[in-house]
């Protein structure tokens, strides 16, 4: 089996973002970097399916500008196998993503797409159910256990009302939620040696997608601030705050 | 515009956030509403105010089987929208793929025909989006908009197409219980990990069972095995809005912090003062929360609350 993994390089998620003060979106330079937890639970899934001998190879590809190479060598520091970059500066809405993304999996042919189910930056949450589309794969989500069994995949899936268990055949596409594993942290030795690891660049322009936005980003804005109120020192000042507000809420 | 609009439904019953999102939609234009589920949700669905038609189809809910549905009546709707739940998440994007639009998703306002807000990073900042596209397909945080009103007698439809999935369902493994829906309570009582045990949390629920309020965790309590998955509150959880949030033993990372920006008071109850759900709560306790909880939820009991 072959798996595909897709990671994005994102603001760090421990960093407090700060909206541009001329509202052009959130101050991402002099900003610390990572790759975007949920694909770090993605890419993890990956080599332990390659650890247990299901997996000859876990292909890493990165959609975004030349230091997402660093996201990719997260990830073969990890244990995959080779890497691939689409470079492009150009910041790409969820569809054009998903299109590209569908471009390698008609080159690559892997028999499992796994993704982190949204990236920590735009919230989006779209990306493998748009690539399962295109390329015409079942889909599973919100993955938080994953287990081979012959030719499907039992997936169980964090959702409103608890967790569900489904069924995919192969070849699909699977998001990780963070429940799923816990990822490594690569030793120094396996980070010198991603280094010696494969790793392809390819402009995005080469891909033959339309790129163009459909969206207009009006202005980005930061959210009501809300301050401390007051402290009480009892628990009976407490109980009678909250007793108050009980009492006066209209019932929906 | 004309809308159609997926039902939310929770085991095969109409769920509270489908008057929400229904009142969302209606905002766009006259909303068809599809119920792919038992008749008695379609029933139930039909009463919603602003529906125009119920369209009943037979029971679905994987997103292939889902998203293949709607495409086969998307010609004839310039908006085609659900909520922000697991089910839209699940289906609206993959559906979206299939049009060729780019999907707005999580829209907490809207501002226009195709001006929609939605929030990015965890919450801590907001994006206006004007969608140029012909059709849009859309997703609406529940906890955002207030339920559309009831009385409606909206004609139902029946939809005869048969739902095809490559996935198979297996199991579901649901969270039993008769405290509220968290999604769209009034209250809600919130639990950290600093509870320390599944027993612990049970001082959590035993205040929560006394307000009428449903409960909710922080990851880090979901991921210690002290509450279930979908009780977890924040950015890769629910989205809370309740007129009161009680936050116990909680420190306020700001991935929780993305799910109660909604709420109208906070309460925090915390060894800390110095921790970041203080420096946002309206009331603060500043103590023990062994030691807090069991005289607090005493204390409410004795009081008589109108609940
Ligand atoms: C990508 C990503 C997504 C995430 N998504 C979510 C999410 O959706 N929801 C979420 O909640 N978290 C999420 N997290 C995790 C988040 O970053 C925090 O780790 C988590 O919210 C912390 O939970 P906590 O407040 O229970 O624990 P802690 O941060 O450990 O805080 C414990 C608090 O309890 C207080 N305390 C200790 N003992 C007592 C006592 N006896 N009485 C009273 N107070 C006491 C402490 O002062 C402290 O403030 C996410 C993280 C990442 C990286």
């Amino acid at each position: 089996m072959k798996i595909l993994v897709a990671v994005k390089r994102v603001v760090d998620h421990n960093v407090r973002i700060r909206v541009r003060p001329d509202g052009t979106g959130v101050e991402t330079t002099g900003v610390r970097m990572s790759m975007n937890p949920f694909c770090k639970h993605a890419v993890e899934a990956a080599v332990q399916m390659a650890e247990a001998g299901h997996t000859e190879e876990v292909v890493i590809v990165s959609i975004g500008p030349k230091p997402a190479n660093d996201v990719i060598l997260t990830a073969l520091a990890m244990g995959a196998h080779r890497g691939v970059l689409i470079e492009t500066d150009q910041a790409l809405e969820t569809l054009a993503i998903a299109k590209l993304l569908a471009k390698v999996v008609d080159e690559e042919k892997p028999d499992l797409v796994l993704l982190g189910k949204q990236a920590v930056d735009d919230d989006s949450n779209h990306v493998g159910q748009m690539l399962a589309a295109l390329t015409d794969r079942p889909q599973a989500t919100f993955a938080s256990a994953i287990k081979l069994a012959g030719d499907e995949l039992e997936v169980t899936r964090e959702v409103d009302s608890g967790r569900e268990t489904i069924a995919i055949p192969l070849p699909a596409i699977v998001t990780a939620d963070l429940r799923l594993n816990t990822p490594r942290n690569a030793a120094l030795p396996m980070v010198m040696k991603a280094r010696a690891k494969p790793l392809a660049i390819r402009p995005a322009s080469e891909l033959g997608v339309d790129l163009a936005p459909r969206l207009k980003v009006e202005k980005v804005s930061p959210p009501a601030e809300r301050s401390a109120g007051r402290a009480v020192n009892s628990v009976a000042e407490l109980a009678a705050i909250i007793a108050d507000d009980v009492n006066a809420m209209e019932a929906i | 515009m004309s809308v159609l609009l997926l039902a939310e439904l929770d085991n095969g019953a109409l769920s509270a956030s489908t008057a929400r999102v229904a009142a969302a939609a209606a905002q766009l234009g006259p909303v068809d509403l599809l119920v792919a589920g038992p008749r008695a949700a379609a029933d139930q669905a039909a009463t919603i105010a602003g529906i125009a038609k119920v369209i009943h189809a037979k029971e679905a809910v994987l997103a292939d089987g889902l998203a293949t549905l709607l495409a086969g009546l998307a010609e004839a709707y310039t908006v085609i929208a659900a909520a922000a739940s697991t089910t839209g998440k699940d289906v609206m994007p993959r559906l979206a793929a299939k049009l060729d639009v780019q999907p707005v998703t999580d829209i907490v306002a809207i501002e226009g025909a195709t001006r929609f807000v939605r929030p990015i990073y965890a919450g801590n900042a907001l994006e206006t989006v004007t969608d140029l596209q012909a059709k849009h397909v859309l997703t609406f945080r529940p906890s955002a908009f207030r339920p559309a009103a009831s009385g409606n007698a909206a004609p139902i439809e029946a939809l005869d197409a048969d739902i095809v999935s490559a996935a198979r369902f297996i199991a579901a493994h649901r969270t039993e219980s008769d405290i509220p829906d968290l999604s769209t309570a009034q209250i809600v009582v919130g639990g950290g990990v600093s509870v320390g045990s599944a027993e612990g949390f049970k001082l959590v629920e035993a205040l929560g069972r006394t307000l009428g309020a449903a409960i909710g965790a922080t990851r880090a309590a979901v991921d210690a095995g002290y509450a279930p998955n979908d009780w977890q509150v924040g950015q890769t959880g629910k989205i809370i809005a309740p007129d009161l949030y009680i936050a116990v033993g909680i420190s306020g990372a700001l991935q929780h912090l993305a799910g109660i920006q909604g709420a109208k008071k906070i309460i925090a109850i915390n060894t800390d003062a110095e921790a970041p759900i203080v420096k946002i709560a309206d009331v603060a306790l500043i103590g023990d929360l062994f030691d807090i909880l069991p005289k607090l939820t005493a204390e409410l009991e004795k009081s008589g609350l109108k609940r």
